[in-house]
């Protein structure tokens, strides 16, 4: 019996692209049903009731909400591409960083944009950006994931392309290379990966986006 | 080669007592380290750079942070009483509500607590509450994680004691059972359980612990 899935979701919020990022790596077929996030569809209220966000997986009509939840069941289900690693010890430290990038990196970040490039706010988002910077330098490797992409990989995919449109959009500098060398390769290598080239939408939609802020 | 396995923690929090309950409910034997939130240890700060905060759990000197990682991990490590569900879908849902603790109700809950029971944070709280009342209502079991507890139960330990704890220490009413009839039946089930009931620090410690810590200044 082949698999149903659907993905309700909004192609140009970086939460969205999670999901699609994993379902690309491990070449499941799937529906992209796309939301308008200001008139949200009886089905996305249906199947997410609590939060009424997306993106929602529907997986044979089952639900699966939380972009983060959805791509440790996505690793689960299908095998093949790894997107957590085996060993439980280094499965936490991936959790942990995923964790540190919703709760801590990303609204920094958001922060710094939404105030245009104001100092103190790029300030703060450059001491959280530091961490992710540190953790690069510190592994080592290509990717967070080692020599291939990963959990955080996948949760930072905001760091890789919306920050460089909202700099594009806004005219406004947040990761300077001088000072952030280790996230800027990892950048270009991280969206010029096939499964992740095609699961990120293209960069003249974020920088229209963040235009209209 | 015997684990040698830490808990850096403070008795005061709901967080630091998930990881007590998950490493009570396998078994396992641990040293747990107080922290003080004035004076954090040189170790604390050398483990957990990023947020400087409990509980960190130590693993043969590796060490893992916050709570619901900790309690993950446990389960992955230690075999025996399993903390989420084997099924790929249900593990999903009780990752789902475990993050919705998280994100939503404790958060409200310390809200509640700092403001005294002020009307909005309360009104908040109760809509968050609201959804977990429903989810045992619907699936109409025991727990949280079906006869037995499970990660979302853990996640869901400020409900069933900090908040009783706190409205006494601060003489305010959140979780009332008429409004809450099964979030409070569940609570006093939870509670019982041995685990948990090894894991909760004495209720006098914590009512005392909240009135120092959010009293009012006069």
């Amino acid at each position: 019996m082949s698999d149903i899935v659907k993905l309700y979701a909004f192609r140009g919020s970086p939460y969205s692209c999670r999901p699609e990022i994993a379902l690309k790596l491990k070449g499941v077929k799937y529906e992209f049903i796309q939301e308008d996030l200001k008139n949200k569809s009886a089905d996305l209220i249906k199947y997410n009731p609590v939060n009424k966000k997306v993106p929602v997986l529907v997986h044979n009509g089952n639900p699966i909400s939380e972009s983060v939840v959805i791509l440790e069941y996505i690793d689960e289900v299908w095998k093949g591409v790894p997107i957590l690693p085996q060993d439980a010890y280094e499965k936490a430290q991936a959790r942990f960083w995923a964790r540190f990038v919703d709760d801590k990196c990303i609204p920094a970040v958001f922060k710094a944009m939404v105030s245009r490039g104001e100092e103190q706010a790029v300030a703060e988002a450059h001491v959280q950006m530091q961490f992710l910077e540190n953790e690069l330098k510190a592994k080592g490797k290509k990717f967070f994931g080692g020599d291939n992409v990963g959990l955080v990989d996948i949760c930072a995919s905001y760091m890789a392309l919306w920050v460089g449109a909202a700099e594009e959009a806004l005219g406004i500098k947040l990761m300077p290379k001088d000072k952030f060398p280790k996230l800027i390769e990892w950048s270009d290598n991280y969206i010029n990966c096939p499964a992740v080239k095609d699961g990120l939408p293209p960069r003249e939609t974020v920088v229209g986006i963040y235009k209209t802020l | 080669m015997a684990d040698e396995v830490k808990l850096h923690g403070v008795t005061g929090s709901p967080f630091v007592c998930r990881a007590v309950i998950a490493l009570n409910l396998k078994g396992i034997n641990y040293e747990f380290v107080a922290e003080d939130f004035s004076n954090k240890s040189a170790d604390l700060l050398k483990y957990n750079p990023v947020y400087k905060k409990v509980p960190v759990l130590l693993h043969n000197g590796n060490p893992i942070l916050e709570s619901l990682v900790i309690v993950e991990y446990i389960d992955e490590v230690w075999k025996g009483v399993p903390i989420l569900p084997q099924d790929a879908y249900e593990k999903a849902q009780a990752r789902f509500w475990a993050k919705f603790m998280d994100d939503k109700c404790d958060p409200a809950i310390f809200k509640v607590i700092s403001s005294h029971g002020e009307e909005q944070a309360v009104a908040e709280a109760h809509e968050a509450l609201q959804f977990l009342e429903n989810e045992l209502k619907v699936k109409g079991n025991k727990y949280f994680g079906g006869d037995n507890i499970n990660l979302v139960d853990i996640a869901a330990i400020s409900i069933a004691y900090w908040i009783g704890a706190a409205e006494e220490a601060l003489g305010i009413e959140v979780l009332s059972k008429h409004k809450f009839p099964k979030l409070t039946e569940w609570s006093d089930n939870y509670v019982n359980c041995q685990a948990v009931k090894d894991s909760l620090p004495p209720i006098e410690n914590l009512v005392a612990f909240l009135k120092k810590r959010f009293s009012k200044a006069e």
